[in-house]
């Protein structure tokens, strides 16, 4: 059952970041872009997505989840290095091209060579931080 | 500073939508929904790679379902160069991959859970994508 619910859900935020058109990195360009035309559409999206999920993973996490176990959240709290390197090095990637990896893998769909080859090379990026053993647990 | 392009409203129910997909997975398979992790996972991890797999399907099925039913085409325009696309993808996998997260699991997960980690990196990439738009925009 958890296989079809994975799917589902990746259907239903698919469909979101194509609703707030989030797949178009020019719109993410125009948020980042705070000195010139801003365009501050993603950070409704984040509202949107918050004043949903705040209240319900708040209440639910008390719960247990119907396809698993127990839930899986991340225990981690210390602030450490990697996080901020990470956060750093992600953030260079998103300013210069406007793609993270939600919207670089839905706008595979749309079957554009630029979403390709920056998805090739966000897996490979992936792949290199097991290489070099510096991915987070 | 001028606002351009803003579209209000279909961000914030694109923002409800996602909300949903995050509430979704979290009651029925107890897991939280960040992109970067479900996709490092799906190549570098054993552990449910299938459900991995199937999510990375159905968030490239999304925008295929979406145009059937909103008769809409959707259309994205990037027009940086190849190389640069490439050296950004490398920097979101590799930086995604050593700070544990990215837009969705820091920005909307780990926010929603008040995390001071997913909080701090959040600012921390928002600041770091700010500042190299401004610096291109120079070039």
């Amino acid at each position: 059952m958890n296989k079809i619910t994975s799917l589902i859900a990746g259907i239903i935020f698919g469909i979101g970041l194509t609703i707030s058109e989030m797949i178009n990195p020019a719109k993410v360009l125009g948020f980042l872009n705070l000195f010139g035309g801003w365009d501050p559409s993603l950070a409704f999206v984040m509202i949107g997505a918050l004043v949903v999920t705040t209240p319900f993973i708040f209440i639910y996490k008390k719960q247990k989840p119907l396809f698993a176990e127990s839930f899986s959240i991340p225990q981690k709290k210390d602030l450490d290095n990697k996080l901020i390197i990470g956060a750093v090095l992600f953030g260079t990637g998103w300013g210069l091209a406007g793609l993270c990896p939600g919207p670089a893998i839905s706008s595979l769909a749309l079957m554009n060579i630029s979403s390709v080859i920056f998805v090739v090379a966000m897996f490979l990026g992936f792949y290199l931080s097991k290489f070099l053993n510096v991915q987070s647990s | 500073m001028t606002i351009i392009n803003f579209t209000p409203v279909s961000a914030f129910i694109g923002g409800l939508v996602i909300g949903l997909a995050v509430m979704l997975f979290f009651a029925l398979n107890g897991r939280l929904i960040g992109i970067s992790g479900i996709a490092r996972n799906f190549l570098n991890s054993n552990n449910k790679r299938f459900d991995n797999f199937l999510f990375l399907i159905g968030l490239i099925l999304g925008p295929i379902i979406y145009q059937l039913f909103s008769k809409e085409v959707v259309s994205i325009n990037i027009t940086n160069s190849i190389y640069l696309l490439g050296i950004a993808g490398l920097l979101v996998g590799l930086g995604t991959s050593i700070g544990n997260g990215c837009t969705s699991g820091h920005g909307i997960c780990g926010i929603s859970r008040f995390s001071l980690r997913s909080i701090i990196a959040t600012v921390t990439f928002m600041i770091v994508g700010i500042l190299i738009v401004f610096v291109t925009n120079l070039i």
